[in-house]
């Protein structure tokens, strides 16, 4: 009895942020004079089978770059740095793939590997400035963000072939591409073969932070560091390995696109992932599934915008202000929905101590 | 500037501890000159510090200080704002519009009530709705980005000299020379003359074309540290970050200093992305800001939360900033050497208090950087790119021991829970 309600109200933030995110858009869309039937009218035309592929295939990308940000939320650390970890692991990945050492399959497997090693080993960097120096992790991820930039703009200049206009790392050999899913029939494009890796990597997630001594650690660690301290949890060591498992997370981002489509790492690649992956993370509220349902709303926001510019004359730049609207107001609505839950609890006790001081006194008289 | 320096934390400094740090102030900047006009000489890098590079520096230092001392406000105040970096590309493009439109002072009060509009966001979803900081600061930078992008097409993108993602040229706001001073210190700076020509270098471009703006972003530092370190508002507004119970039961509204203590930021983050725009560039372009809000956290932070401090941090990081900017691979070249002897310094006093495994690292690191050094006749582009943020992790790694921060920074306060 008590759990349907807890679970309306679960629902009922995310999708309150949802409609307050549309009216400040359409509030926005007025302002500025654009019309706001239009907007809606592109927004929710139904995806063409096409375009519903992207949407799923975008949402598996954002959904790792979540699942690397929660994995250090849920211990209270912030790993503003996916982007960088990302960025670096790919093109490692992309560079080490392209030398073509292993064949086939193999080559694959290794590479997914290098890549989560890469990550880590890029996250690594701010935990031992954070346990060692004491540096917040919040600013380290963010300067390593920029100097990840710098260092993949310079190993791509080294390391990289000139092809036509833009510069690229060895294309993978076609033996070790990882080809598509046909989700939709009769549809040529298809979703990501190694989206694969977002569902295992979810329910990994699931398994280790629910049932296994490390992820009672984590959490526990993340609610209360004083508790865990007390209860013989070594917190330095949780630090490094949450950021550690985070970058390695960050680090299979990249690894979809990667063998799925543009097989090498090139001036085109996909920038910004790990920031929306933060904002689906805060969405989702840290919990797998809920992450999934965060992505797919910023995947499904995303590829529909693309059509506001040509169908409505409306800059589809208007959609991030729309996501960020979400995530604000998500997190306010959570907060509320916590206060009122604490409220209820308080009440409940009252009642229950009154009934039993009643029943006490009465077996007195 | 010394003097807000000096202000420790007690409210009534001995005058013998601030004439100490004045001291110490004048010996660090003496010895930051000497080492300069020795990597000039060593390295053969007339640009390292040469008028045009400390003016570039004190121009990109300025938008960093500004965006800092609206991390200082916030902070003291006990609110995290990592949204700094969103109010500030709020500030970039309030400054665009109203400045095309009305005129640079116009121009410079609508940046600031566009950073305002940030900071009320924060305040509101921070103080009266409990939300994590940090969370809340992420999501103003999203909302922050995306609004400036999408506005930045309806406002430039039909008027001439001005594109979707760029605003057209924008008038700048008055500049002055100081009389005699600017001369003749110029005239000192292109002698070439060891140590006097660079202290010429550092006059000159104090006092050379000067911007109205640089001296009201001095003002803002100043007037900030006399107003929180001086008064008795100050010392309100500080003990809702140090212990917002205890500053509760004084009497002090904690809810209405927090408020406006972020709202504050806000208005110094829109300065600081009118600083930018205006001063710093020629106009509105997406973008813009680069991460400088968040550099400018860091300036805060490696001031030890102190306006002073700050100044300091953020003029490090405009110099290495500008030092990339102008014939940068040989600049930050000849960077390296003085990063190398600091870290042989550092070494040595490292062993005299017998820290043997830091004083390890740290000659590891200098003779890396020496042989780097040596190896090279210039830093690759990309690698001067990074400049301050290397410099920034550096510094933090090297300081952050030594720093603290506002006891209550960071954590929800909510009216009638103190314990």
């Amino acid at each position: 009895m008590n759990l349907l309600p807890r679970v309306g109200v679960g629902l009922a933030a995310p999708l309150l942020a949802i409609v307050v995110a549309g009216l400040v858009t359409s509030l926005v869309l007025i302002g500025v004079g654009d019309s706001v039937a239009e907007f809606w009218g592109v927004m929710f035309t139904v995806p063409s089978a096409r375009l519903t592929v992207g949407i799923v295939n975008g949402a598996s990308i954002l959904y790792l770059s979540g699942l690397a940000a929660a994995v250090a939320f849920r211990m209270n650390l912030f790993n503003i740095g996916v982007e960088g970890q990302y960025r670096v692991a790919t093109f490692a990945a992309a560079y080490f793939a392209g030398q073509a050492l292993l064949p086939g399959y193999l080559n694959t497997v290794v590479t997914i590997c290098v890549a989560m090693v890469v990550g880590a080993a890029w996250a690594g960097i701010a935990a031992i400035l954070r346990v060692t120096r004491g540096v917040s992790e919040v600013i380290s991820t963010i300067m390593l963000n920029a100097i990840a930039g710098g260092l993949v703009a310079y190993l791509l200049r080294e390391l990289g072939d000139q092809q036509g206009q833009i510069r690229r790392t060895t294309t993978i050999p076609e033996s070790s591409w990882v080809g598509g899913i046909p989700l939709i029939p009769g549809e040529s494009s298809r979703v990501y073969g190694l989206a694969v890796l977002a569902v295992v990597a979810g329910i990994a997630f699931a398994v280790i932070l629910n049932r296994t001594r490390f992820g009672f650690d984590l959490r526990a660690t993340g609610r209360s560091e004083t508790a865990a301290v007390a209860s013989g949890v070594n917190v330095k060591r949780m630090v490094v390995s949450a950021m550690l498992l985070s970058g390695a997370v960050a680090g299979l981002i990249g690894m979809l696109d990667l063998f799925g489509n543009s097989h090498a790492y090139g001036s085109t690649i996909q920038v910004g992932v790990g920031f929306t992956g933060i904002a689906v993370a805060l969405l989702g509220r840290n919990n797998p599934v809920g992450i999934a349902l965060g992505a797919l709303v910023f995947a499904f926001l995303s590829a529909q915008s693309n059509a506001l510019g040509i169908e409505a004359g409306i800059s589809p730049e208007i959609v991030a202000v729309t996501q960020g609207v979400i995530v604000l107001s998500v997190v306010i609505a959570y907060e509320v929905v916590r206060r009122y839950q604490v409220r209820i609890e308080q009440r409940d006790v009252a009642r229950a101590l009154e009934r039993d001081r009643a029943r006490e006194a009465g077996a007195l008289s | 500037m010394s003097t807000v320096v000096a202000a420790p934390q007690s409210t009534a400094p001995p005058a013998s501890g601030r004439r100490r740090t004045r001291l110490w102030v004048s010996v660090w900047l003496l010895v930051g000159l000497l080492a300069l006009a020795t990597a000039r000489v060593v390295a053969d890098a007339d640009d390292i510090d040469s008028t045009g590079t400390l003016r570039a520096g004190l121009v990109l230092a300025m938008p960093i200080a500004l965006a800092g001392l609206g991390g200082l406000w916030s902070e003291r105040a006990g609110v995290v704002n990592i949204g700094l970096e969103g109010m500030m590309i709020l500030g970039t493009l309030g400054a665009g519009y109203y400045t095309y439109h009305f005129g640079v002072w116009v121009g410079l009060l609508g940046a600031i009530a566009f950073g305002a509009i940030g900071g009320v966001l924060h305040a509101v979803a921070t103080i009266v709705f409990g939300v994590d900081h940090i969370v809340s600061g992420v999501a103003i930078n999203i909302i922050a980005a995306g609004a400036a992008a999408f506005l930045a097409e309806v406002f430039f993108s039909g008027l001439e000299g001005g594109g979707p993602t760029q605003s057209p040229s924008l008038p700048e706001p008055p500049s002055f020379d100081v009389p005699v001073l600017a001369e003749a210190s110029s005239d000192l700076a292109e002698k070439g003359w060891f140590l006097l020509s660079d202290a010429g270098s550092v006059v000159a471009a104090l006092t050379n074309n000067m911007s109205v703006f640089t001296l009201l972003a001095f003002a803002a530092l100043a007037g900030s540290g006399w107003l929180l370190w001086r008064t008795a508002f100050g010392l309100r507004l500080r003990s809702c970050g140090e212990s917002p119970s205890s500053a509760e039961t004084l009497g002090v509204n904690v809810y209405r200093y927090k408020f406006l203590a972020v709202t504050v930021s806000g208005m110094l983050a829109g300065f600081a992305g009118c600083y930018l725009a205006v001063v710093a560039s020629s106009g509105y372009a997406n973008g813009q800001t680069n991460g400088r809000g968040f550099i400018g956290l860091a300036a805060m932070i490696f001031g030890n939360w102190r306006p002073g401090g700050l100044l300091a941090g953020s003029l490090l990081f405009g110099y290495t900033d500008a030092a990339r900017l102008r014939s940068g691979g040989e600049s930050v070249h000849a960077l390296l050497l003085i990063l190398a002897v600091g870290l042989l310094l550092l070494a040595v006093w490292q062993v005299r208090r017998g820290h043997r495994t830091s004083a390890i690292v740290a000659i590891v690191a200098a003779v890396v950087v020496a042989v780097w050094f040596a190896l090279t006749d210039a830093i690759p582009g990309d690698f001067t790119q990074m400049t301050p943020y290397v410099t920034t992790l550096l510094v933090l790694s090297l300081a952050s021991q030594r720093l603290r921060m506002p006891a209550a920074d960071g954590l929800r306060y909510r009216r009638g829970e103190a314990g």
